[in-house]
């Protein structure tokens, strides 16, 4: 009999963490339907920025207020894992409070733990008000109506859940209260349970506390929480190049080169013909980078990207979080295809580009890199947004009218005026 | 008309078997552009008084392929940088000054992997350099006092991590450098780049360089200093729209030059 409930503890344990397993696992499939794309530059370095950005939250206090506040919650969360450990052991074996052996040291613990989970607790209230109440401008974007600005509640009401459950079971764990040591908010919330019946409470709180993590981890998969694990990567991945430099497509300068090379037979065949075309630039997800994708999956929705942007504050449709969300959702929309499918992408009629993401968005852009520099967690939005733009011009030639009159002024003359190159030092004449 | 100016072609110079010290690569705005081309002569005044030896490629210079490329046309990009590193190469430059910061970041950032590898410097970073070689003074002169802001060209500023060569460069003019609440990494951009210079913008409810010009009045300057022709039309259209009259909009080598009366 007293072996059930870890019997249940077990079940609800594997249960969980595999299916956790099995939608990461999704996850990675739909990122490698990606382009592969090379990683250059020292490991040492990469390694130095996701310790700086992600582990270190340094792009997260350039916004002192939010900034902060997230450090809290980001801080909390971590510590207030390592009580998880304990709460995963007692179950599994049917101890209760496995580590208060290790004597003085555990009151100190929990006493971290307590005063983090009260910190989390307010940080996470401010949030919900600067959400709903304050109602912040960059959480307000057309693109955060509905289902993202759920999320977005949902998240906080799962912490502020958590965190309750956290100091209730404390508070009504008799044995807990009379060892007088780490209960340093419990101590005040546990009058409030004075008569009822504290050890039903207690075993309900810790259930639902383990139960509501294991729910809340298998949410990630389904929100922009998901940025808590792919932070890491993401900030490993992102670019060490000087943020002007665009990358150089090699399909194409293979075709330049043998287009300036005087001695290339213009009719030899490449070895390679029976291969399709290289599509220039991307139409939809399976046409962007592995890295691209990942950076959608890692979007947070936190709009830092879309509040610096020029031509989103100037009323334009341009938002580059709307870019990360569109190329995530496209994904996932692709992904639940291929699930359905068995195992194989079954052509739907629909594109990232036009379906999610229109031409009047993609040419709104300055190139300013301002949302690259905004975002915390290395995003880069406007590398799909120059991929899109080259399917449009390379593909397509569907520049807009005044731009193909630029690029023909180039490719005549040599500027994007229509001016003569040998005219190009008459500055000097005049 | 203007007395002429000295500048060199790379094929005088190569005829003479004359190596010189820098590269000015000019640029399509620095070359046609009616109000770049005072940028253009500005920095070749600066040159010659401190004794550079530079040369500019003359009618062999095109376009660097820049606006084609951030348009999505990667072809005509690699195409111009291709023709342009033949270019370079055959005349063995090894270090290219340049008054406009998307020529900056093109050659030095995308030029190398198609072959064509040099050191490349924004004209601000090069006057600094003169600067503290000693080679060039900067007297305060008329600027004494002013009330000046920089506008960071994205370009030079966020894509290349310049930001204080020019902000040096105007402190010495005795100046009151004042700052954005947009500036450095947070610059606004004034709504050039991206070959958005060439179309009119997408619908919306303002214009970028009435932004970003209505951000430049807020700390009351008496000029706006740019480090970009592309910017420097666009804030110089912002201020004609909002401030005409008040407020002059100038390149940081012309602020020099006409410090040092050249
Ligand atoms: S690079 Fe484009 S999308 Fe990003 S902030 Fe600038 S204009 Fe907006
Ligand atoms: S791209 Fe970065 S800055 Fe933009 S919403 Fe996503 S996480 Fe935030």
């Amino acid at each position: 009999m007293t072996l059930l409930p870890n019997f249940i503890f077990w079940l609800i344990l594997v249960g969980g963490i595999g299916f956790f397993v099995r939608n990461i696992n999704k996850l990675k499939r739909n990122i490698k339907l990606g382009k592969t794309v090379s990683v250059e530059g020292p490991s040492k370095e990469r390694w130095a920025n996701m310790a700086r950005i992600a582990l270190g939250q340094s792009k997260m206090v350039r916004r002192p207020i939010s900034g902060l506040l997230h450090v809290v919650v980001y801080i909390g969360f971590v510590v207030i894992n390592i009580e998880v450990l304990e709460i995963v052991i007692d179950g599994l074996f049917g101890t209760h409070r496995i580590f208060s052996s290790i004597g003085p040291l555990y009151g100190f613990l929990i006493g971290v733990f307590e005063v983090f989970a009260l910190l989390v607790f307010v940080a996470v209230v401010v949030f919900w008000l600067r959400r709903n109440v304050l109602r912040i401008k960059r959480f307000m974007s057309s693109e955060m109506k509905g289902w993202p600005k759920q999320d977005g509640n949902l998240i906080l009401y799962f912490e502020i859940v958590l965190m309750a459950l956290f100091i209730i079971m404390n508070a009504t764990d008799v044995q807990f209260q009379e060892m007088s040591s780490g209960n340093v908010i419990s101590q005040f919330v546990a009058p409030w349970f004075e008569g009822f019946p504290l050890h039903a409470i207690e075993r309900t709180a810790w259930w639902l506390h383990i139960v509501g993590i294991l729910v809340f981890l298998n949410y990630l998969y389904y929100s922009k929480h998901l940025h808590i694990l792919l932070a890491f990567p993401n900030t490993y991945f992102g670019g060490l190049t000087p943020k002007g430099q665009m990358d150089n497509l090699e399909s194409v300068t293979n075709e330049v080169k043998l287009m300036m090379d005087p001695d290339a037979d213009p009719f030899a065949v490449p070895d390679d013909s029976t291969e399709e075309p290289e599509k220039f630039g991307a139409s939809d997800v399976f046409d962007l980078n592995r890295i691209q994708l990942l950076n959608a999956y890692t979007c947070t929705e936190c709009g830092r990207c879309t509040s610096e942007c020029p031509a989103n504050n100037t009323g334009k449709k341009l938002s580059p979080r709307k870019i990360m969300m569109d190329t995530r959702d496209r994904l996932q929309e692709v992904g639940q295809n291929i699930d359905s499918n068995k195992g194989t992408f079954k052509p739907d009629g629909k594109q990232l580009l036009g379906d999610y993401i229109t031409n009047e968005e993609l040419w709104a852009c300055t190139s300013c890199n301002a949302c690259v520099e905004a975002c915390p967690i290395s995003i880069n939005p406007l590398s799909i947004i120059l991929d899109m733009r080259r399917y449009l011009v390379m593909e397509q030639s569907a520049a807009p009218t005044e731009l193909n009159t630029m690029m023909s002024n180039i490719e005549n003359n040599g500027a994007p005026w229509p001016y003569n190159q040998m005219d190009r030092l008459n500055w000097n004449k005049e | 008309m203007s007395e002429q100016l000295k500048v060199p072609t790379m094929a005088e110079l190569h005829a003479q078997g004359i190596a010189p010290e820098v590269l000015f690569w000019v640029g399509c705005a620095g070359s046609f552009d009616d109000r770049a081309k005072k940028i253009t002569k500005a920095l070749v005044k600066i040159l010659h008084k401190a004794n550079v030896k530079f040369a500019v490629l003359g009618t062999e210079e095109s376009c660097t392929g820049d606006p084609a490329k951030r348009a999505g046309n990667e072809f005509l990009f690699q195409m111009q940088a291709v023709t342009n590193i033949e270019v370079m190469n055959a005349y063995e430059i090894k270090k290219i000054v340049t008054a406009c910061p998307h020529c900056f970041n093109t050659i030095k950032n995308e030029y190398p992997s198609l072959g064509g590898t040099y050191e490349v410097v924004h004209h601000t970073q090069f006057l600094k350099s003169l600067l503290d070689e000693g080679r060039l003074s900067i007297e305060g002169g008329q600027f004494k006092g002013k009330r000046i802001t920089f506008h960071d060209p994205c370009y030079l500023g966020r894509a290349n991590n310049v930001y204080e060569a020019p902000r040096e460069l105007i402190k010495k003019l005795d100046a009151e450098l004042v700052e954005m609440k947009n500036c450095r990494k947070k610059g606004l951009c004034c709504g050039a780049g991206g070959a958005q210079m060439f179309k009119d913008a997408e619908p919306g409810d303002k214009e970028i360089n009435i932004e970003r010009t209505e951000q430049a009045m807020e700390v009351k300057p008496h000029i706006i200093a740019a480090g970009c022709p592309f910017c420097n039309t666009m804030m110089t259209d912002g201020v004609k729209n909002k401030a005409e009259g008040q407020i002059e909009v100038m390149d940081v080598a012309e602020l020099i030059a006409n410090a040092e009366d050249l």
